[in-house]
């Protein structure tokens, strides 16, 4: 009996195994292999290097273009996030907390924005930013990027909102506490969880997005981490180490922001899926 | 603010105790100033994600070329040239062949990965981290990541296919009409598994224990428990994910456009690629606006048509029943 219980938990590894060396080898052949010189890469492309050259990422690390993109994308990411957020915890707090009439028209027609694609409404997008001269303006992005991330975060947050007692709103009322005060100094601080999870939902979408930057930004001044790396293998095509290099650094900021906000991202993204 | 008015018009909802609805007086103050926490919301709303597919179906029954004035009226001349058009007819079975494959191969992965690790298991939470991973980085970044690995000759495809005997692969991947669809597809597995298998370790997670525990105690097997208690307990969840997969499916864009660009010779061509090349390389952006336009229906009428059929009792909150189906 025991054996055979390890038989089949020595089964069970070897499948999980396989398929985290499905996930795992293409991330660690391009950690390694932007250590490699690209000469070395065709000749040995499993192995270790045989010198450790750390060339290729020191040189992108002293590259103010890679710097710039980074800062681009990150404030591009908190601008889209506070928008987003910003807006959305204000209809959420209305559309929850307040009867009204026509509250679940608007409360649809913020949901039915869910099942509307953002690649077909790129193109009259763009054409809609160039009529307002956002064009080159990181607001040609921030703003749409806010728009299209609302139906997601009004969903969360109102469901959060409604999770909040009546009677602290009372109380509040009571002691002369106004609507927006109520929402400023009591309501957003006690669901700064669920603020959290979006805020972190709207980082990670606007961070990865590609589409509308490369529209938007049409120099390099602008320009987002998606679209750099991008253009960096088009410039550097036949360096395969150095590309590669390129997209281990790309990878990092991203990497490490869901090593610190896993819980929130998972939670946003099971809770959004669930009740979409 | 007219706190009293609002003290004596609140109303208890008896539906939901805890959610604190309050009725409003009609008119007056209070209407504007809830006006005012909606507004910033409906403006973003409307500007840039309603009026936007506006200006495609308008634009859409022009022949335009993106500048100067939109005059020449085309009526329905772009659709039933798209329809006309092999290519495009190709674009859509492409993006049915990727539905499929999500549908009958990512998701069973995924659902598979997900049983795996809900059991107990050392080190199980490194590997949810790990396969969750790919789904954190941009669409890009991948791409160009596996655009590396499948570079005809120097690849670690290349060499992996040759330590497997694959001869036959080498130099195909991404450049070969044959191949380039099933290596797509093996990206895209890849870079979303991870998601789908959070959801249903999610759905796993609800399911109660003593439900099982009932199950094995009437003598049912591990497969037995899988497919007539786990497997209809997660119906809501895989609905959910189907939903998901065929949507994001029907839209895939950037992994595309940066692997292959749709070639060689179009056979890797999606809608949103279609799209893209016509309205901003070839600047025929009415044409471009109807393959938009085209998008958007068919969006829009799946997901109303799953949203009705498919999803309806799971949305309504009912329990699902299927142990049959």
């Amino acid at each position: 009996m025991n054996a055979r219980r390890a038989v089949r938990g020595l089964s069970l590894h070897a499948v999980v195994w396989l398929i985290g060396a499905f996930v795992a080898v293409p991330l660690v052949y391009a950690v390694v292999s932007g250590f490699k010189s690209t000469g070395e890469l065709t000749t040995n492309p499993f192995g270790l290097p045989a010198r450790w050259k750390i060339g290729n990422y020191t040189g992108i690390l002293g590259d103010a273009m890679f710097w710039r993109q980074i800062a681009n994308s990150t404030l591009i990411a908190v601008g889209t996030a506070c928008c987003t957020v910003g807006a959305a915890a204000m209809a959420a707090f209305v559309l929850a907390r307040y009867a009204f009439r026509g509250r679940e028209l608007f409360y649809a027609l913020f949901t039915i924005g869910l099942m509307f694609p953002f690649t077909v409404a790129v193109l009259p997008l763009f054409l809609m930013l160039r009529t307002f001269g956002l064009l080159d303006n990181p607001l040609g992005v921030i703003l749409p990027q806010a728009a299209f991330g609302l139906p997601m975060t009004i969903v969360i947050l109102r469901g959060f909102f409604r999770t909040i007692p009546a009677e602290i709103e009372e109380a509040a009322v009571m002691d002369g506490c106004g609507r927006f005060r109520f929402f400023w100094t009591i309501l957003l601080p006690m669901a700064r969880p669920a603020l959290g999870t979006v805020s972190v939902l709207a980082v990670v979408a606007s961070w990865n997005n590609f589409f509308l930057p490369l529209l938007v930004f049409t120099g390099p001044e602008w320009q987002t981490i998606p679209v750099g790396v991008q253009q960096f293998q088009g410039q550097y095509s036949t360096d395969y180490a150095l590309v590669l290099a390129y997209v281990v650094l790309a990878m990092v900021p991203a990497l490490a922001f869901y090593a610190v906000a896993e819980r929130q991202l998972i939670g946003g993204l099971t809770a959004g899926a669930t009740k979409g | 603010m007219s706190t009293p008015t609002a003290e004596r018009t609140r109303e208890a909802v008896p539906a939901r105790p805890p959610a604190p609805v309050r009725r409003l007086p009609r008119g007056g103050a209070d209407w504007v100033s809830l006006a005012w926490f909606l507004l910033p919301a409906l403006v973003l709303f409307c500007v840039f994600v309603l009026a936007p597919i506006a200006v495609a179906v308008y634009t859409g029954f022009f022949t335009w070329g993106g500048i100067g004035p939109m005059d020449d009226f085309a009526g329905f001349g772009n659709y039933t040239r798209l329809f006309g058009d092999e290519v495009f007819l190709g674009d859509l079975g492409r993006g049915l062949y990727l539905i499929v494959l999500s549908v009958t191969v990512q998701l069973p992965f995924a659902l598979l990965t997900a049983v795996l690790l809900n059991q107990r298991l050392r080190g199980r939470a490194v590997y949810r981290t790990l396969f969750f991973a790919p789904y954190i980085l941009s669409e890009v970044v991948t791409a160009v990541l596996f655009t590396m690995i499948f570079l005809p000759g120097a690849g670690m495809a290349d060499h992996l296919a040759g330590l497997l005997g694959l001869e036959g692969l080498r130099g195909r991947w991404l450049a070969d009409p044959s191949t380039v669809m099933p290596t797509l597809f093996t990206v895209m597995v890849w870079k979303y598994f991870g998601f789908h298998m959070m959801l249903f370790l999610a759905g796993l997670q609800g399911i109660p224990a003593e439900v099982l525990e009932a199950a094995s105690l009437d003598g049912a097997g591990a497969w037995q428990r899988f497919r007539h208690v786990t497997l209809p307990l997660l119906g809501p969840t895989i609905r959910i994910s189907v939903f998901l997969s065929i949507i994001g499916s029907i839209q895939l864009f950037d992994l595309v456009w940066v692997m292959t660009a749709g070639g060689p010779n179009h056979s890797s061509e999606t809608m949103a690629i279609a799209m893209f090349q016509f309205g901003f390389k070839r600047y025929q952006v009415g044409y471009a606006s109807a393959i938009s336009v085209v998008l958007f229906m068919i969006s829009l009428v799946f997901s109303l048509l799953y949203q009705r059929y498919v999803l309806r009792r799971d949305l309504s909150g009912a329990v699902t029943t299927g142990g049959g189906r």
